[in-house]
């Protein structure tokens, strides 16, 4: 294995979150009855003409900028013509030799946090194929045309990732990216971001790529890495057989977790592009870029930074919370409602808790039951220690579960910190005393025992006892200071 | 004889009340009862529609409205969809195909208020030039029935010669109306690509596509022009830049126009077809025109240009036509590539399918350069050569065809030969012009028609020429025996 390099590419296919369809005025909502949402444009009837949709022009656009690409001035619909029942004009309008986004680049963070930059040959617009369907159909199939023309861009990248979970984090970042951007949902089990990936094999040193196979259509970050796992080490065992690997299309099983051989270069259709007589080449002009340029919204890489500079995060966490808009958006309103010097204990409880509550009830965070001031209102007293760390998990919890605010919580239970001396003496008094056996431990130099009796104080207090002070007050006790 | 009248004649009565628009309707329809059946010009006849449409319009009529086309007649090419009625395209594959929407131009003759008798017979998908691929039958020439009407617009230029309606619809790829009109003694304009919308004509060949007008007169075709064409945003390729008041213009003075008399098109012509288009010329001069002799040195390259880009795109066009959504299935289909081969082997005719495979030849890889890439190159020069030419003169005149109509059966074998028949109008499509043919003359007892090319959008002024030595002579008033 460790004489093998590999060699991956992906082509994205992100669904634009426009309205309508790219050359229809159908709308593009998933999850319609079958045929409900296609038209006689998409139904390809005898005479209908496609007219191109703005919006889909202005969000590849817009992909574009974000990627430093340049955005060509002309750029050509062409006909990829191939015979199939859920392409109902017998060709897709798809872009060709002349996409609308051009080389552009993105750069993402490997395990080890070193930065790689994997380069984006090109961006096109195109036309998504309908459904058929089989289930429930007894001999026949059925044909669902409410996705036929839905907008897509299709992402080429670079062959430039060297293993499964380099092309697996470079599609995480563009999926963070489309959605940043708010051009695509990226929702993965409706199929609106879906990949093929390109894999070969060569030995290290080698000048040439090896023979690639393209598995087609992936649709979970997971599927990714397992099926490029797995072709990896099939494509190495046949080389290491004494065979070739050949060229082909490839679809991977999630059940078996395998990828079984689609069809053949051979095979191949000859799809006899040519450009599409029925629309016009597309026009961009320096205006309609800056118009696009004044939507862009701050990208993930720059609040990334951002949060690292201004709110001294550490690079890994600064990428967390910026990993999505609602995600930036919601850590910087906690940090605004409490002060700049707290911004690192805002991290740790919006990565924390937050998250974890969210994880666990499968909630958005745009969805959050706790929000962002109210989360500010638990953490405004841990900062002036009204509670501790420990008691502020409760606090949370119970916050998340009967949405009251932070304070009510720890007055309704009586949360709030023990500080008083006084009253910490005396429960360390009778601890010590109801416990002399460990005490005589303590004192012949067994220091361990300490944490057991901060325990049973803890334990006495309800966890509200001040742990700086009771630290403090018990190391003299236990030393014999003041009456046992 | 109602048959006999102008559109502004019967627009003049129909608006004086001497006449009802549902008399003119009725009086149409008995003449097609009568007439057609020796002819096969009109393969729908949708007689309950009309009246109901004349009623309308007689309405509209009473409540003081007036337009030019108010309460008149016509018929459409059976390739424009019209909402309820068989769209047949003159093919099998369309027999039992009532189109749900009408096309864009069927809509605003309908909002103009003309009243349609029927729909005619065409070449199958407009592919042709005699009329004899229509799987609806030959359409006879009302001067001769053993002769072709030509095509594809045959069945709306034998109509328009036999008066069985007062004007027809047509469309032109490559001469489709210059040509049968031509043959049949009537005026056919085609007009500047863009200028009329191809929304629900059905498409052959789409970057050569131009619906256009087949009526008796300059005077008359003006008159529809002028509602057909306009910008239409469902056409991507319709241009958004106003349409002059034709009739008005038409008699914009003569006087000094530069007409190009083309050196190209007397090359091989007839001794008296050609013989007749100089004294057409000479009626010109004789009004005032100057004349002089231009060169378009690569239109003997139009007819290869030609039949390598219209098969091209009819290829992809015609793909739609599956047997899955619409028209013609096969009977029984064993499985998916049963369904395609039966469907489009048995729903297709011959002529088509010859174009089909040429254009799916010349597209596929390894013949596109050679083939596709080089005719778009050749169409580029022929539309330079065109542009030169206009810097020289106004206009250009030729003959519209090589010879008069020919006979059924003498060149359906022999393709090439029936391809020629096109020489002289494909130039004008292949660069995008408005060409008009006006009758001109007789050989042997058979309508001789003068083809008037301009600049893009130069409708008016070819209307005007037109007009002018249609006023200066009457071989557009002649009219087949048997149907005056």
């Amino acid at each position: 294995m460790s004489d093998w390099e590999v060699v991956i590419g992906l082509e994205i296919h992100a669904q634009l979150a426009t309205r309508s369809k790219i050359f229809s005025g159908s709308p593009t909502a998933y999850g319609a009855s079958p045929n409900t949402q296609a038209n006689l444009v998409d139904l390809a009837y005898p005479g209908v003409l496609p007219v191109l949709n703005e919006a889909a022009l202005s969000m590849a656009v817009k992909f574009g900028l974000a990627i430093g690409a340049a955005i060509a001035p002309r750029s050509i619909f062409a006909r990829k013509n191939y015979f199939y029942p859920d392409l109902p004009k017998g060709y897709q309008i798809s872009q060709y030799e002349h996409p609308v986004v051009g080389r552009g680049a993105i750069s993402i963070m490997l395990d080890d946090g070193a930065v790689k930059t994997v380069g984006i040959t090109r961006a096109h617009l195109e036309e998504d194929a309908g459904k058929s369907l089989h289930e429930g159909l007894a001999n026949a199939t059925g044909i669902d045309l409410n996705r036929a023309g839905t907008p897509l861009l299709e992402i080429v990248s670079e062959p430039d990732m060297r293993s499964a979970k380099e092309a697996v984090a470079y599609m995480k970042k563009v999926h963070t990216l489309v959605r940043y951007l708010e051009i695509c949902d990226g929702n993965m089990q409706e199929g609106s971001f879906r990949c093929d990936a390109n894999v070969s094999v060569r030995l290290k040193g080698a000048a040439k790529f090896g023979t690639r196979a393209e598995i087609k259509n992936l649709n979970s970050f997971r599927f990714v890495e397992k099926a490029i796992q797995y072709e990896v080490g099939r494509q190495i065992e046949v080389i290491e057989g004494g065979g070739k690997v050949v060229q082909e299309t490839r679809l991977y099983d999630s059940d078996k977790n395998e990828t079984r051989s689609m069809r053949s270069k051979e095979e191949a259709n000859d799809y006899r592009y040519f450009p599409d007589p029925d629309l016009l080449p597309v026009e961009v002009d320096e205006k309609f870029v800056a118009s696009v340029r004044t939507t862009l919204p701050e990208l993930p890489d720059e609040k990334a930074a951002r949060f690292a500079r201004d709110f001294g995060l550490s690079v890994y966490d600064a990428g967390v919370l910026s990993a999505s808009r609602e995600m930036g958006a919601f850590y910087e309103s906690v940090v605004a409602a409490l002060d700049a010097p707290h911004a690192k204990l805002a991290a740790n409880w919006v990565m924390g808790e937050l998250s974890s509550a969210l994880n666990r009830d499968g909630v958005e965070i745009t969805g959050s039951r706790v929000s962002p001031a109210a989360l500010a209102g638990l953490l405004k007293r841990i900062v002036d220690e009204t509670i501790s760390g420990k008691i502020a998990k409760d606090v949370f919890e119970a916050m998340w579960s009967d949405g009251k605010p932070a304070d009510a919580i720890i007055e309704a239970q009586g949360l709030k910190q023990i500080t008083d001396t006084g009253a910490i003496e005396g429960v360390i008094d009778s601890v010590i005393a109801a416990n002399p056996k460990q005490l005589a431990e303590y004192r012949s130099g067994k220091d361990t025992v300490f944490r057991f009796f901060v325990g049973q104080v803890m334990k006495a207090t309800g966890g509200k006892a001040n742990p700086v002070q009771l630290n403090e007050l018990l190391k003299v006790k236990l030393a014999g200071g003041g009456p046992t | 004889m109602l048959h006999t009248l102008s559109i502004g004649e019967l627009a003049r009565r129909l608006a004086a009340k001497e006449i009802s628009s549902v008399e003119l309707a009725r009086h149409f329809l008995e003449r097609i009862e009568r007439l057609n059946p020796s002819l096969n010009a009109v393969i729908t006849l949708t007689a309950d529609q009309a009246l109901e449409a004349a009623r309308a319009a007689d309405r509209r009529l009473a409540a003081g409205e007036r337009g030019r086309l108010l309460g008149i007649p016509l018929i459409h090419k059976d390739i424009f969809c019209t909402d309820g009625v068989r769209t047949s395209c003159g093919s099998r594959m369309l027999e039992n195909f009532i189109s749900p929407y009408d096309a864009t131009i069927v809509t605003r003759l309908k909002a103009a208020g003309t009243v349609m008798l029927g729909k005619s017979n065409m070449d199958e998908f407009a592919m042709g030039s005699s009329n004899e691929t229509s799987y609806y039958g030959p359409v006879r020439n009302p001067w001769d029935t053993t002769k072709v009407p030509g095509g594809s617009s045959g069945g709306s230029s034998a109509a328009s010669a036999a008066r069985l309606a007062p004007f027809t619809t047509g469309t032109d790829t490559g001469g489709s109306i210059r040509q049968p009109a031509a043959l049949t003694g009537v005026t056919g304009v085609k007009p500047t690509y863009g200028r009329v919308s191809r929304y629900g004509m059905i498409a052959f060949a789409s970057s050569l596509d131009q619906a256009g007008v087949l009526a008796r007169s300059a005077e008359d075709a003006a008159a529809v022009l002028e509602v057909m064409a306009g910008f239409d945003p469902k056409d991507s390729t319709s241009i958004d830049t106003p349409v002059p008041d034709y009739p008005a213009l038409l008699d914009a003075p003569l006087k000094g126009l530069k007409i190009g008399l083309l050196r190209e098109f007397f090359d091989g012509l007839e001794r008296r077809n050609a013989a007749l288009i100089r004294d057409a010329l000479e009626v010109y001069t004789s009004m005032g025109a100057e004349t002089l002799e231009v060169s378009l040195p690569h239109l003997p390259l139009s007819v290869p240009t030609y039949y390598v880009v219209a098969p091209a795109e009819c290829s992809s066009n015609l793909s739609r036509f599956d047997g899955v959504r619409f028209g013609y299935r096969c009977d029984q289909p064993k499985d998916l590539m049963d369904l395609y081969e039966r469907s489009r082997g048995e729903g297709f005719g011959p002529e088509v399918k010859r174009r089909i495979m040429t254009g799916t030849y010349v597209l596929s890889a390894g013949y596109f350069d050679a083939y596709y890439l080089k005719a778009q190159k050749v169409r580029r020069l022929i539309t330079d050569d065109f542009r030169k030419a206009f810097e020289k003169v106004d206009l250009v005149v030729g003959p519209t065809t090589p010879t008069p109509a020919f006979a059924i059966g003498a060149k359906v074998d022999d393709p090439v030969t029936m391809y020629l028949n096109d020489i002289y109008t494909i130039g004008a499509n292949l660069a995008g012009l408005p060409g008009i043919s006006a009758p001109c003359g007789f050989v042997d007892g058979l309508p001789v028609g003068l083809q008037l090319i301009g600049p893009h959008f130069s409708e008016a002024r070819l209307l005007s020429a037109a007009h002018h030595y249609q006023r200066a002579t009457d071989w557009h008033r002649k009219t087949p025996g048997g149907y005056q």
